[in-house]
C-alpha cells in the first residue's frame, strides 16, 4: 500500500509543515529550558558564594566529554540529512545510528554521573542548586532519550522503506536544539564554578 | 532545504570542537588574570557558548538559509522569556523591598555547602569521585 502524505505541502510560510511544526517545538522548548536556565541564573546572582561551592562538585571532565559527544552527533545527524537529500539510504541510515551510539554515549556518562554524585550523598533534595541540577540536565536527557527513539524509528521505519525522507531533516534540527541546550548548561553547571 | 549548497560541516564542527576546548580552558586559567579573572571566565564559558550556538543555528539547522519565519518564530518565544526573566529579576535581586524580607543566610549556605562538599573535603577524607568511602554520612 502507497504512503500517502497529507500535510507536507500545504504551509503558506513556504516551509513544509512539518518542519514548521517543528520549529514550532523548538519554540516551546526555549521557553522551558529557558525559563529554568533564567531562574539558575536568578539564584546564582542571589547566592552566589553557597552556588559556587556546591558547582564545585560537578564533574567536568564528564560534562566535557558528554559536550564532545553531541557536538559530533550533531555533525553526525547533519551528514544524515545531506545523505536523506542525496536519497542514499544506507548512509542515511549509518549516521543517524551513529548519532544513536553518540547519545548512548552521552546517557552512559550521565548515568555513571548521576550515581557518582548520589554515592556522594548529592540528590534532587541536597540544596537549590542540585535541585536546579537535577532537573534541568534531567529534563535535557530524557530529550535526548526521546530524540534517540525517534531517530531509530525514522531510520528504521522510514528511511529503510524509502520513503519520509524529510524527517530525517526534522529530527535533525530537534537533535540540534538538544545539543545547543546542553551547549549552555555545560558551562552553567560545569565551568563557571 | 535542498535547494542550497551546503557549507563545509567539518569545518564549522572544527570551529565548535576549538571553541569547546577554550570554553573548557578559559575559566581554568582565569585566576592568573588577577582583576580581570571573571571577565576572562565570562567571555570563555558564556561568550564562546552563544557563538557556539550561533553557529549551530546558522549552519547545521540552516537558519541562515531558512525562510524568515523560523527565526521570527525563534525570537518571538526568546523575547517572552527576556521579559519573564526581567519581570522577575527585579524582584528576585532584591533581599527585600516594600512590606516583605527574603529569609536569607547566606553564611549559613556556604557552611552546609562547604560541610557536604566532597571536594573541598577530599584531603580530609581521602575520597574522590568513585570512590566508595570518600563520605561520612554526618558530613551531609
Amino acid at each position: 500500500m502507497a504512503h500517502e502524505i497529507i500535510a507536507t505541502g500545504r504551509s503558506r510560510t513556504g516551509i513544509p509543515t512539518g518542519r514548521l511544526a517543528v520549529w514550532w517545538v523548538i519554540g516551546s522548548e526555549i521557553l522551558i529550558f529557558g525559563g529554568l536556565i533564567a531562574t539558575y541564573l536568578l539564584n546564582r546572582f542571589n547566592h552566589g558564594p553557597s552556588w559556587s561551592v556546591e558547582a564545585a562538585n560537578t564533574n567536568t571532565f564528564i560534562g566535557a566529554c558528554n559536550t564532545f559527544w553531541l557536538l559530533t552527533s550533531s555533525l553526525f545527524v547533519v551528514y544524515a540529512h545531506a545523505a536523506s537529500e542525496r536519497r542514499d539510504a544506507a548512509k542515511t541510515r549509518m549516521w543517524i545510528w551513529l548519532t544513536i551510539l553518540l547519545g548512548g554515549f552521552f546517557m552512559g556518562f550521565k548515568t555513571y554521573e548521576y550515581a557518582s554524585e548520589i554515592h556522594h550523598g548529592f540528590t534532587l533534595f541536597t540544596s537549590n542548586f542540585w535541585s536546579f541540577y537535577y532537573t534541568a540536565t534531567g529534563l535535557h536527557g530524557f530529550h535526548v532519550l526521546c530524540g534517540m527513539v525517534i531517530l531509530a524509528i525514522i531510520a528504521e521505519g522510514d528511511i529503510k522503506k524509502g520513503r519520509n525522507w524529510h524527517r530525517v531533516e526534522n529530527i535533525g534540527l530537534y537533535w540540534h536544539f538538544v545539543d545547543i541546550v546542553w551547549i549552555f548548561l555545560f558551562p552553567l553547571m560545569y565551568i563557571a564554578k | 532545504m535542498a535547494g542550497h549548497k551546503h557549507p563545509s560541516y567539518l569545518k564549522i564542527y572544527i570551529t565548535l570542537v576549538v571553541l569547546f576546548i577554550v570554553s573548557v580552558i578559559g575559566p581554568e586559567v582565569a585566576p592568573s588574570f588577577g582583576a580581570f579573572a571573571r571577565p576572562v571566565v565570562l567571555l570563555t564559558a558564556f561568550g564562546i557558548a552563544i557563538w557556539k550556538a550561533y553557529l549551530v543555528c546558522a549552519y547545521f539547522m540552516h537558519l541562515k538559509v531558512e525562510k524568515i519565519y523560523a527565526p521570527y518564530i525563534l525570537l518571538a518565544c526568546l523575547s517572552l522569556l527576556f521579559v519573564f526573566f526581567f519581570g522577575t529579576a527585579t524582584d528576585a535581586m532584591f533581599a527585600n523591598g516594600h512590606n516583605w524580607v527574603k529569609p536569607m543566610d547566606e553564611n549559613e549556605k556556604v557552611e552546609e555547602a562547604m560541610a557536604r562538599s566532597y571536594v573541598l573535603n577530599k584531603d580530609k577524607h581521602g575520597g574522590g569521585h568513585g570512590d566508595d568511602d570518600g563520605h561520612d554520612s554526618e558530613s551531609r
